[in-house]
């Protein structure tokens, strides 16, 4: 028979403790959540990833220890990205409806995104390669790193922005659209997906079917216009 | 179930190499959803069919944000002295683009008249 520690060290290097932990810890996130009323500052990500966080710190296991076990859920990313298409399929009509509401706040988020996060940053003194990682933040990661390379900023530091604008931009949403007194689900939605991605998408859709379509769209279309205006807008700021 | 999670993954495959081969840089999965939501619209009868496995992967999307989102932890430290900075136009900016954009949003649906 093994002795306990033997135990762990072989458990600690295997797949299956580290998927556990994460469904755990989010069931624990998600269990709080509810409770809670469904109230956004307890929000099941931020809740998962501060359990898992201070995990992985106690025990000394090194991330790409944890990613062998964590992959499984986060390779689920992409098809649940092609599922979007499913509420997109329902709302549909809504969506033809709202073209030019869409384009105009597409246009209006993304920029205000971009310039506000850039022109913060350089009066507060940020500049060179971290100033040009914060450009693509509000865009799903796997665009914003391929933006962020293109403009000589580092996709890793991106990558650590994209995210922690998307659990922000999730826990803030609620109260600041409910301040502004916006009460029409497409409009909430969409602003939320076009300022803070997958995350703030994944949030839109606990809230309103109609809102998380809507944001899905958002985020979509926000990829593309910040590939496609982040390298000019970066140049004002050099 | 699993007919359905094949469609997804063939589709997200579609996209994938349609994404590497053009060269574009929307990633393959966002192109994998609109070739989704032609088929769709094309045929409807599997829309109906799948919504049941879609919306169970939809209703748990914070989840898949986990293992990254416990990455970043261990490059928080690539923030240095420019953390707070950092932070500060974040948040700012996060809360001024979702504002903008919703007002926006409201302002020209008003405009247009197509209020739903």
């Amino acid at each position: 028979m093994n002795s306990l520690p033997e135990i762990w060290t072989y458990l600690a290097q295997e797949p299956l403790l580290w998927l556990t932990a994460t469904l755990v810890a989010y069931a624990v996130g998600d269990a709080l959540f509810r409770a809670s009323g469904k109230r956004p500052y307890v929000n099941p990500v931020l809740i998962a990833v501060v359990l898992l966080a201070a995990l992985l710190w106690a025990a000394r296991i090194p991330y790409p220890i944890y990613f062998e076990g964590a992959k499984f859920v986060h390779f689920m990313l992409g098809p649940a990205t092609v599922a979007l298409a499913a509420p997109l399929y329902a709302n549909l009509g809504k969506i033809k409806a709202s073209a030019i509401p869409m384009i105009g706040a597409l246009v209006a988020g993304s920029v205000t995104a971009i310039i506000s996060a850039l022109g913060i940053a350089y009066a507060m003194g940020v500049r060179g390669e971290v100033l040009l990682s914060l450009a693509p933040k509000s865009v799903t990661a796997p665009v914003a790193l391929g933006v962020s390379e293109a403009i000589g900023g580092s996709p890793t530091l991106t990558a650590v922005l994209v995210i922690l604008t998307g659990i922000m931009g999730a826990v803030m949403a609620t109260p600041l659209l409910n301040l502004l007194r916006i009460k029409n689900w497409q409009a909430r939605g969409f602003a939320v997906g076009v300022a803070s991605h997958g995350i703030g998408t994944a949030r839109a859709f606990q809230v309103n079917e109609t809102a998380g379509a809507f944001a899905g769209i958002g985020m979509g279309l926000n990829a593309v216009l910040t590939a496609i205006i982040a390298p000019w807008i970066v140049r004002l700021f050099m | 179930m699993i007919v359905h999670l094949a469609m997804l993954l063939a589709f997200q495959l579609a996209g994938e190499t349609l994404s590497r081969g053009l060269g574009l840089i929307i990633p393959g999965p966002v192109i994998g959803m609109v070739l989704l939501l032609v088929f769709f619209i094309a045929a409807p009868k599997v829309a109906a069919a799948v919504q049941p496995t879609t919306n169970g992967l939809l209703s748990h999307l914070s989840l898949l944000f986990v293992p990254a989102g416990v990455g970043i932890v261990a490059h928080l430290d690539k923030l240095g002295q420019d953390g707070l900075p950092i932070l500060l136009a974040l948040l700012v900016s996060t809360a001024l683009s979702i504002a903008v954009g919703a007002l926006v949003f409201v302002g020209l649906a008003r405009l247009v008249g197509g209020r739903a």
